[in-house]
């Protein structure tokens, strides 16, 4: 019997900082158009697992697959060309460009028109994309602002839109919904809710209540190994999964 | 307003820029006294605009930016005394051979710190001056390239002893090579080196292959240097080492942050100041002409230079007013 190919799948990955074993032994499937969620308590990897995912570290041991091919060797803008992409849990936006340029550079990348150096960014199919991911992304209005004077919540939705402006098959989410405040909270639920069907979608999250809206299948990491993978019915009724989240709270 | 609109405006030409670009050739028709010295902020701000296009739009900081403009220098030299005289033809090769440096050195700076960055730069232009020195039969070594007759430009303009001729011809090539600069900048390559200076790792993963566009900022900024070198060999008629000293690398970066780093116009605004104060205070006090420069730098760094050309705006403003 053949398994159909994933959109994403490591085998093994693991990744050791000196005598730290960030990411132990992760056999990890995301199914094409997934909802998916990763969670566990702060440093339980899940940061780690994505720069191996994305290749802004490589793993000690291990191979990432994205459908299907073997993208472990691959350098970080590669694998944003094959169409995985991520978004940041800390803030990493360019704070001195308006979300206008932000787009633009990501759009026009995918365009593959970064090496044009004869005319000033624009053109019509590239303004027409900027303004479509805007608009899903209500920022339609904010635009031409400096993007560090947006309010925390519009920083974050940028963060998704420019992820998004390269057309995804997979997009990692790295806790999205961080720092904002409740007010500006479902504005970017809504936006995740709102992404296209065809689009694996992976959500890390430390806060355990936001998934269960969110996702089909919850992984859970702990100290860099998946604990146990399930529906979020089964995740909620898992005794383990409840000892680590209250050992969490006893502790802190 | 959307996306087309903004992004039209941001490539818009403005006002100031114009005024300063006529005054610029309206200088041409001047009086005959000062094209030398204008002839001279030409080139500086030529070699300053190409140390901005690396520091101010890739993030690349060099103390060996006078590599570059060395190696301009001597090839339009010995260009001009072996092959032909003509200048244009020598500007030409010039910029192909700093530029084929910069591609060659190029992959010595895409890693690493800053200030690893400043060590491998100033590295690269020490070797340059030590070779330049050791090949006295090719660059006159320390004596300088002696012999080296220019003819007239496009076959028609002698340089002549005031420097007219010699400050139309940088003028000109300055000018082009602004405009070319200006587009790339705001062009989607210029884009990409913007998001790369402010945060490679976020560039890359937003799809930017960061050291492919490294390498084509550092090698177009070495050829802007080279056509730097070229013009002063070229209009001064002579070549000696200090092309390549380690001074030239640094007046250059004090120029580009006297002017302010990143916006085009930076390297031109500190080539006018750096050479009106050399000229200004070395005549008042020829020895301590340095000196002074150094306490305007200081006030410079601790006054900041927003601040300081506001109490300037507001100085004129005042006088306008009684
Ligand atoms: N670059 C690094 N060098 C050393 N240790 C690291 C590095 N990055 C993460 N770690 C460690 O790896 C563990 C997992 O961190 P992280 O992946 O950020 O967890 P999470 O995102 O789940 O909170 C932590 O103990 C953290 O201190
Ligand atoms: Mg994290």
């Amino acid at each position: 019997m053949s398994v159909p190919v994933s959109a994403l799948e490591t085998q093994g990955l693991a990744k050791r900082f000196g005598g730290l074993v960030a990411t132990n032994d992760v056999s990890f499937r995301l199914e094409k158009g997934a909802r998916h969620a990763l969670i566990g308590p702060n440093g339980a990897g899940k940061t780690t697992f994505i720069n191996l995912l994305t290749g802004v570290l490589s793993p000690s041991a291990g191979r990432v697959l994205l459908g299907g091919e073997d993208i472990t060797r691959l350098k970080p803008e590669a694998r944003v060309r094959r169409g995985l992409v991520r978004t940041f849990q800390i803030n990493q936006l360019f704070a001195d460009l308006t979300p206008l340029e932000t787009l633009a550079l990501a759009v026009g990348e995918r365009l593959g028109e970064g090496t044009v150096w004869h005319r000033p960014v624009g053109g019509n199919a590239l303004a027409r994309e900027v303004d479509e991911v805007a608009a899903r992304f209500g920022l339609a209005d904010v635009l031409d602002m400096r993007t560090d004077t947006l309010p925390y919540g519009k920083q974050r939705l940028l963060e998704i839109a420019v992820a998004f402006a390269w057309a995804p098959r997979v997009l990692l989410l790295d806790e999205p919904a961080a720092g904002v405040p409740a007010a500006e909270r479902q504005d970017i639920l809504d936006a995740i809710a709102a992404l296209p069907a065809d689009v694996a979608v992976l959500l890390i999250e430390h806060d355990m209540g936001l998934v269960f809206d969110f996702a089909q299948r919850i992984s859970v990491l702990v100290e860099g190994a998946l604990l146990t993978e399930g529906t979020p019915a089964e995740i909620a009724a898992d005794r383990r999964v409840k000892a680590v989240y209250l050992g969490e709270a006893a502790h802190g | 307003m959307n996306a087309q609109e903004s992004l039209k405006r941001r490539a818009r030409w403005r006002v100031p820029e114009i005024v300063f670009w006529l005054v610029a050739f309206g200088a041409l028709f001047a009086p005959a006294g000062k094209h030398l010295l204008l002839n001279e902020i030409a080139i500086l701000a030529l070699f300053a605009l190409s140390l901005d296009l690396i520091l101010g739009y890739a993030g690349i900081i060099s103390l060996g930016h006078a590599a570059f403009f060395g190696a301009g220098a001597y090839a339009a030299g010995i260009f001009c005394k072996l092959a032909t005289p003509d200048p244009t033809a020598g500007l030409v090769v010039a910029i192909v051979a700093a530029g084929a440096l910069g591609l060659a050195t190029s992959l010595l700076v895409l890693r690493g710190s800053d200030l690893t960055r400043l060590m491998v730069t100033l590295a690269v232009a020490l070797v340059l001056h030590e070779v330049a020195n050791a090949l006295p039969e090719w660059t006159g070594g320390a004596d300088g390239l002696q012999g080296m007759t220019v003819g007239p430009l496009l076959g028609t303009f002698d340089f002549d002893l005031y420097g007219r001729t010699a400050y139309a011809y940088s003028l000109a090539i300055l000018f082009v090579l602004f405009l070319l600069a200006r587009r790339v900048v705001r062009s989607p390559f210029g884009l990409s080196l913007t998001a790369i200076r402010r945060n490679p790792l976020r560039a890359a993963a937003l799809g930017v292959p960061v050291h492919r566009r490294l390498i084509a900022a550092y090698t177009l900024a070495a050829a802007y240097a080279g056509a730097a070198g070229a013009l002063l060999a070229q209009t001064t008629g002579y070549v000696s080492l200090d092309v390549l000293e380690f001074q030239r690398s640094a007046d250059v970066l004090l120029t580009l942050i006297i002017g302010g780093v990143g916006w085009l116009y930076g390297g031109i605004a500190g080539a006018i100041a750096f050479k009106i104060l050399q000229d200004v205070l070395s005549s008042s006090s020829p020895q301590f002409w340095m000196f002074w420069m150094g306490i305007f730098l200081v006030v410079l760094a601790l006054v900041g230079r927003e601040r300081l050309a506001g109490g300037v705006r507001g100085l004129f403003a005042r006088m306008a007013r009684q």
